[in-house]
């Protein structure tokens, strides 16, 4: 099985930020920038939002020329539970697979069996029960879910103290007392005696969903991200590649706050942002 | 031994565990005066170029050069292409530019074509070679011998005291190698 060489590609992206892209020149600018990895992708979160519709799968021709363009690993979305879309994805052979909440969703009741994959996933989560179930199904790697498109950190604070609190739980408690919380949890029980003994998650976790500055990536780190994925955050903010090069020295230097004051200046306008109690449609409740 | 290991992204936490499951001390190097101290460093995988920007930025890239051209080092994947004097495709600029080689970046593919196996490493018996999106040795200099090869690929180079691999010792619970650095 690629289970270790999959988990080995999301181990090797720890400490850096991964980039939403639309086309090969926004893609260039983010590997000149320092990410560790660029997701393609048709319309950025915040353009999905505003422009509503089905979000599916870029077009193959789109990612073929952002692979051509960069050296850095290239990730691209498929709508939950499309393993045709994933299916298609990996016949490019681009690098790692995001079954994404911010498309619209393809299954409503189940998620990509990802076991099935030769290539490596990464799945959203609100929680460790959710995380867990995603890493039983195949994810090589999670993330938190966040809530895409609004440059509004909170959801993705919220998902990343929920997970963080619930391995704790599990850390301390005996053994007699796991497979009711795994129960709680709805998650496989091997999975939260593997939490238990590792005292973590057995995969790399990274933020994404709403982050929009450097202080939101060293929010997230030192929250306990392995890494954080920026969405829109970056290519709708007024001074693309230096926002970005930014975001990358601030998750690499996330526990410097002299460092953080002097890479934050002057950075421009940041993407607007939204309010989640005002949003017509929110992402993060996709999927199960 | 204080052991520094490059902490700017990255397999950093496998490195450290590994020099501390030996004894030693591991100590996270961001900022030029990290390197204060250490008797050896590794630079590990993760994506170079963004090591290479972050090394700039944090103004680590001519002291840890001085550094690597005096001390113990050891380079793995990404690491490797921060030692490398020539980079294929030809053109890129080197990072380090400290070890008389050529490496081709992602010699293999994508990560699809990423792969396992196990070779002889520098005399280390039956190690497990663990490659993904690995590069490879495409000519060594005079004074650089080949210590691993893969299907005749070199993955495995020793320059004194200057080490290069294209695979993850850090990623597998073998500590050979490691020890056999840290000797």
């Amino acid at each position: 099985m690629r289970t270790g060489l999959n988990r080995g590609l999301a181990e090797m992206l720890k400490g850096g930020v991964i980039m939403d892209v639309v086309n090969a020149e926004h893609a260039r600018i983010a590997e000149e920038a320092g990410a560790v990895a660029v997701m393609a992708l048709e319309r950025v979160p915040a353009d999905i939002r505003k422009q509503g519709g089905v979000a599916r799968m870029s077009d193959p021709e789109l990612i073929i020329a952002i692979k051509e363009a960069v050296s850095i690993p290239v990730m691209a979305k498929v709508r939950i539970g499309h393993f045709v879309e994933a299916q298609i994805l990996e016949a490019l052979r681009i690098d790692f697979i995001d079954e994404s909440e911010v498309l619209t969703m393809a299954d409503e009741q189940f998620h990509i069996d990802k076991h099935r994959f030769s290539i490596p996933f990464v799945c959203g989560a609100r929680n460790l029960g959710e995380a867990l179930r995603r890493i039983g199904e195949g994810a090589a790697m999670v993330r938190t879910k966040g809530e895409a498109g609004t440059g509004n950190v909170v959801e993705a604070v919220r998902h990343m103290r929920a997970i963080q609190s619930e391995i704790r739980r599990i850390t301390l408690a005996p053994d007699e007392e796991l497979m009711t919380i795994a129960k709680e949890l709805g998650a496989p029980f091997p999975l939260v005696q593997e939490v238990k003994q590792l005292g973590g998650l057995p995969v790399v976790n990274f933020a994404a969903g709403g982050l929009a500055t450097p202080a939101d990536a060293a929010l997230m780190m030192q929250l306990g991200c392995d890494g954080v994925f920026v969405g829109s955050g970056i290519f709708k903010s007024a001074d693309p590649a230096r926002r970005a090069a930014a975001i990358v020295q601030a998750t690499a230097h996330f526990r410097d706050a002299e460092r953080l004051a002097h890479i934050s200046r002057g950075l421009g306008e940041a993407m607007p942002g939204l309010e989640i109690s005002g949003l017509a449609a929110t992402y993060a409740q996709r999927g199960h | 031994m204080r052991v520094g290991v490059l902490a700017l992204q990255g397999a950093v936490r496998e490195h450290l565990r590994a020099v501390q499951r030996l004894g030693h001390t591991g100590i996270e190097v961001r900022l030029p005066h990290h390197l204060h101290g250490l008797d050896a460093i590794i630079l590990p995988g993760g994506e170079s170029t963004a090591m290479r920007r972050l090394l700039d930025k944090a103004e680590l890239l001519l002291p840890l050069r001085e550094f690597v051209l005096r001390k113990p080092t050891l380079g793995t994947c990404a690491g490797a292409i921060l030692l490398a004097k020539r980079l294929e495709p030809a053109g890129e600029a080197p990072v380090l530019g400290v070890l008389d080689v050529t490496v081709q970046r992602n010699a293999y593919g994508s990560q699809m074509d990423s792969f396992t196996g196990a070779g002889d490493v520098a005399g280390v018996s039956d190690f497990p070679l663990v490659f993904i999106r690995a590069p490879r040795f495409t000519a060594l200099g005079p004074n650089v011998s080949a210590v691993a090869l893969w299907q005749n690929h070199i993955v495995g180079v020793r320059a004194g005291l200057l080490w290069a691999l294209a695979f993850h010792p850090e990623l597998t619970e073998d500590l050979r190698l490691h020890a056999m650095f840290l000797r």
